[in-house]
């Protein structure tokens, strides 16, 4: 085990930022025109880099899986994006939403890295606004905030339900802009299977074509990775389809250590899983419970009438009905963060009290928020989502209250960068959701947007200028090089292992037994024995997907079922690492609940002497992965237990 | 519930394609209609043969990524929801269901029930955006924006880019999507700088890829799954014709 060090510039926390682009070396624009980067991912992340180091003067490639950039899954937040502008003049500042940041990740987050991201966000919300980004407005013509769980304040800029989409549309528009001017070169629907060192350095990527099979190189003089999350590892989850580790997971085996992988977000209020052959759980916004109240029956009896579909949520009076979260946090109510909702819901229902057939649901309730502000004004903050879920569910959230459940939304862990967001591996860099760097334990709703668009728009920019700096010298890579072939060769072997083993059962089958294990035992709640069983269950799992999976067609061609092959084979790896961390950290924190760890009253106990560290996995080949620390220092905030009573 | 499925299959772009007729069974109505077709590929697989290609993602009705052509319509027999909202409670047991892709020149077949509708990407890249580098913006309130044209510069960038409605036009105009962008840009200070260039350039565009007329029948706005207004076509053709007013001077 090695220390780590994250490279934080000197200087107090409020100037570490300034200190560190005041002291960043720069490249000039003629040798930035020699200069190739390659993104993986055009999300919030990949885009709004692409667009802005394009702009610079760098030759950008930028790859993404779907048919277009606009489709990656920063398309589907609803709910917001966060900045401490403090035009409802309630009292924000960036130290508060610093503040809050840090203390909504359980003190698993590094100081100097949040502080940049509040800083940097009041930034993104001018940007946005100046490509055209519609937000929410009030009568005046100004912009409208709402607010989130875990704060006080209302810091969150949103665009109706669909923020995540203007957004995006907005970084796609800026990278379109500069694809016209020939300075991005985009390659949809290809499938990032291998990074490319070359003497130490990241230097390239191995790609396959999703539409023809063809194996691709691609090279350049340093690469940055914008995937996305990997909650998709639980298979039911709030991600897309497609959404997947390839990027981390390649990166991770050539060198990239992998950041308290343990560290996956359930949201509390998603839409129930329903029936067998479900492939998703739909998000119902965080927003939503700025007006809804979150309740189940009082008596047990009521709850078993509802499970058995003899009443109807309004049949129960109000003075039966038990709003768990207002009487257990009285300060924060309904608007505690993800990871205390969640847990709370799953008490309750593992308690009997689940409203719906599977007894896995509780309600939201809108009826006080209609009789206060009236139908049309819960119409036009949240019409799009009560839409969606009316559609999904045949039932009318006007008239009856949602039933909702937590479900698997977002990864807090990922690839270990350091301060300028590099990864273990020189010339990688990782940004976006695909990293680890800013949440801690548990993210804070409206704030992946948030840290996405720093990213790409704000950091980004100025550390790899930092990187790229001393290579201006270095000319163009050829592909050619032994390096990729070897790589390429490694693909392609890979991939004719998957298609020889013509086993009997679909990938579909492991994915969903991958999912259930990881539920089940790496979920809401997590204990020693429980952990040990399923690190065997998944490798056991691994083993019979090598000998018994069974892919369709050949490589050759368009081949859906090899894409998913591909996907799951990673996701079993990163299963079994996210459950080595888990057992790893004997403490509870955010959403990594450990039942050992645990106070009298049932909430997450810290153990500060012993787990204030950032845990990095090293990919070990045919070894278990070797552990190494980031130790975290505090030198503002003071370490206190979360408390939202 | 059991259905007769007529899909239709082809193998590339380059070779021809034809229908074939599947059966699946026991499908509850709470499935959603790509999860009926994920059940009817895991048993082609079982059996060895190929599954249908079909393109889907978010599977929440928001990335566009989902299309098909069910029954004669883009996206289905409902109003205002993609395909990948379709519920198969909206069938009746032992009923026929045809399928196919969205059908246009400029969305070729790449397999099966999937298109390239990287069409729309280029009329995006030709000026569909905001010049607004990194970097330089002033302070987002400096501008207020009157709430009704805030609201609808959104109804018009709600569209996902699914091009249902190029696929529901009988001669495959691209008025619609053209049309939302332009107008999403065209409602707000900050887009009107370029307002001119953009509908010129975009419009150009869609024309030499080969996107058809639109003769207003509006079957785009009604196949719409996010309900964008054909009000855009006629606040594009405004801005259209007033650009070329000014550069034919
Ligand atoms: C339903 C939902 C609602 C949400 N709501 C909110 C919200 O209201 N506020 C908030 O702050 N956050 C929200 N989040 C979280 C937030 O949306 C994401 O964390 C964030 O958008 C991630 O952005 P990204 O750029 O890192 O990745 P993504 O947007 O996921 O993009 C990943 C990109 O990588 C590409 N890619 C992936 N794998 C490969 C591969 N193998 N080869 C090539 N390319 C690849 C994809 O094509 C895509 O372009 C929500 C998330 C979900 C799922
Ligand atoms: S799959 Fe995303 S809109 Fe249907």
């Amino acid at each position: 085990m090695t220390t780590l060090d994250p490279r934080i510039p000197e200087g107090p926390l409020a100037q570490k930022w300034t200190n560190f682009k005041a002291k960043a070396k720069l490249v000039n624009p003629a040798n930035k025109r020699r200069l190739d980067i390659i993104i993986v991912g055009t999300g919030l992340g990949g885009a709004s880099a692409a667009a802005s180091l394009a702009e610079m003067g760098y030759n950008v490639k930028a790859f993404c899986y779907q048919d277009s950039p606009r489709r990656a899954h920063s398309i589907a937040a609803q709910g917001g994006i966060n900045a401490a502008k403090n035009y409802p003049n309630d009292g924000d500042s960036i130290y508060r939403l610093f503040y809050d940041t840090i203390k909504g990740g359980d003190y698993r987050s590094r100081e100097a890295n949040v502080y940049r991201l509040a800083e940097v966000s009041n930034n993104i919300i001018d940007q946005c606004v100046a490509q055209g980004v519609p937000f929410a407005r009030e009568y005046g013509g100004y912009l409208d905030n709402r607010s989130f769980g875990g704060a006080q304040v209302s810091r969150t800029f949103y665009a109706r339900g669909q923020t995540g989409q203007q957004l995006l549309l907005g970084a796609y528009a800026g990278l379109s802009k500069m694809v016209s001017k020939g300075k991005v070169q985009l390659f949809t629907r290809r499938d990032m299977l291998d990074l490319v060192i070359v003497d130490g350095k990241a230097r390239g990527i191995i790609v396959r074509n999703l539409v023809t099979g063809e194996i691709e190189r691609h090279s350049a003089h340093a690469v940055v990775l914008a995937s996305g999350g990997y909650g998709n590892v639980y298979y039911l989850s709030t991600y897309a389809m497609g959404a997947n580790a390839n990027p981390a997971w390649v990166a991770h085996r050539r060198g990239a250590f992998m950041a308290n992988p343990s560290f996956v977000q359930i949201h509390p209020t998603c839409m129930p899983v329903h029936g067998e052959f479900q492939s998703k759980l739909t998000l119902m916004s965080e927003s939503l419970r700025n007006d809804g109240r979150i309740w189940v029956p009082r008596k047990i009896e009521d709850a078993r009438k509802l499970q058995e579909g003899k009443i109807k949520a309004n049949d129960i009076l109000e003075e039966d009905r038990d709003y768990y979260l207002e009487r257990r946090y009285p300060a924060f109510g309904n608007l505690v963060p993800r990871d205390v909702a969640s847990r709370a819901a799953k008490e309750r229902c593992d308690a009997g009290f689940g409203v719906n057939e599977t007894g896995l649901a509780v309600f939201l309730d809108f009826s006080d928020a209609i009789r206060r502000l009236g139908r049309k004004a819960i119409e036009e903050k949240y019409g799009n989502l009560f839409e969606m879920y009316q559609k999904i569910n045949d039932e009318d959230p006007y008239e009856t209250p949602m039933m909702i459940y937590p479900a698997i939304h977002y990864a807090m862990g990922g690839l270990w960068v350091d301060y300028s967001l590099m990864t273990t591996v020189p010339g990688l860099f990782a940004i976006g959701e695909c990293n680890f760097s800013d949440h801690g334990a548990n993210r804070l709703g409206a704030s992946a947007l948030m840290q996405g668009l720093a990213d790409g728009y704000f950091v980004l920019p100025y550390t790899i200028s930092d990187y790229l700096a001393d290579q201006i010298q270095v000319p163009r890579f050829s592909n050619e090089l032994p390096e990729f072939k070897a790589a390429e060769d490694g693909v392609r072997a890979r991939l004719d292992r998957i298609m020889a083993i013509q086993g009997k059962q679909t990938v579909e089958t492991f994915h969903k037994r991958l999912g259930r294990i990881m539920w089940d035992y790496c979920g809401m709640s997590r204990n020693e024995a429980g952990l040990t069983k399923a690190l065997g269950m998944v490798q056991e799992l691994q083993q019979e997907f090598w000998s018994d999976v069974k892919v369709p067609g050949g490589p050759g061609e368009f081949n859906a079922e090899l894409e998913k092959a591909g996907r799951v084979a990673e996701f079993m790896e990163l299963g079994e690492l996210i459950i080595r961390d888990a057992l790893n950290r004997r403490e509870s924190c955010g959403g990594h609940f450990r039942e050992e760890s645990q106070t009298e009253e049932g909430e997450a106990k810290r153990d500060d002497d012993n787990f204030t560290y950032v845990a990095a996995w090293e990919y070990m080949p045919g070894n278990a992965p070797r552990m190494h620390k980031e130790p975290l220092q505090f030198e503002v905030v003071q370490l206190i237990q979360r408390n939202y009573k | 519930m059991d259905f007769k499925l007529k899909i239709w299959r082809q193998k590339s772009a380059a070779v021809k394609g034809r229908f074939e007729t599947y059966k699946v069974s026991g499908i509850t109505g709470g499935t959603s209609f790509l999860e009926m077709l994920d059940v009817l590929n895991e048993e082609l697989i079982a059996k060895g043969e190929e599954p249908v290609a079909f393109d889907h993602d978010c599977r929440e009705g928001i990335c566009g990524t989902c299309s098909l052509y069910i029954n004669g319509r883009p996206h289905g027999p409902d109003d205002r929801v993609c395909t990948c909202q379709l519920f198969m409670r909206r069938f009746k047991d032992g009923d026929t269901i045809i399928i196919e892709p969205f059908r246009a020149r400029p969305f070729p077949v790449l397999r099966d029930l999937v298109v390239d509708r990287s069409s729309f990407d280029k009329i995006i890249q030709a000026g569909g955006f905001i010049s607004a580098s990194t970097g330089n913006a002033p302070d987002a309130n400096a501008i207020p924006i009157p709430k009704r044209n805030a609201d609808k510069a959104f109804d018009a960038a709600a569209c996902i880019g699914c091009g249902a409605c190029v696929a529901a036009c009988k001669n495959a105009s691209a008025m619609l999507f053209v049309s939302a962008k332009v107008s999403h840009f065209a409602l707000l200070p900050q887009g009107k700088v370029e307002a001119r260039e953009r509908v010129q350039k975009m419009v150009a565009k869609m024309d030499e890829l080969g996107f058809g007329n639109c003769t207003n029948t509006y079957a785009c706005e009604a196949e719409c799954p996010k309900g964008i207004s054909v009000e855009n076509i006629a606040r594009m053709n405004r801005e259209f014709l007033s650009a070329k007013l000014v550069t034919d001077k």
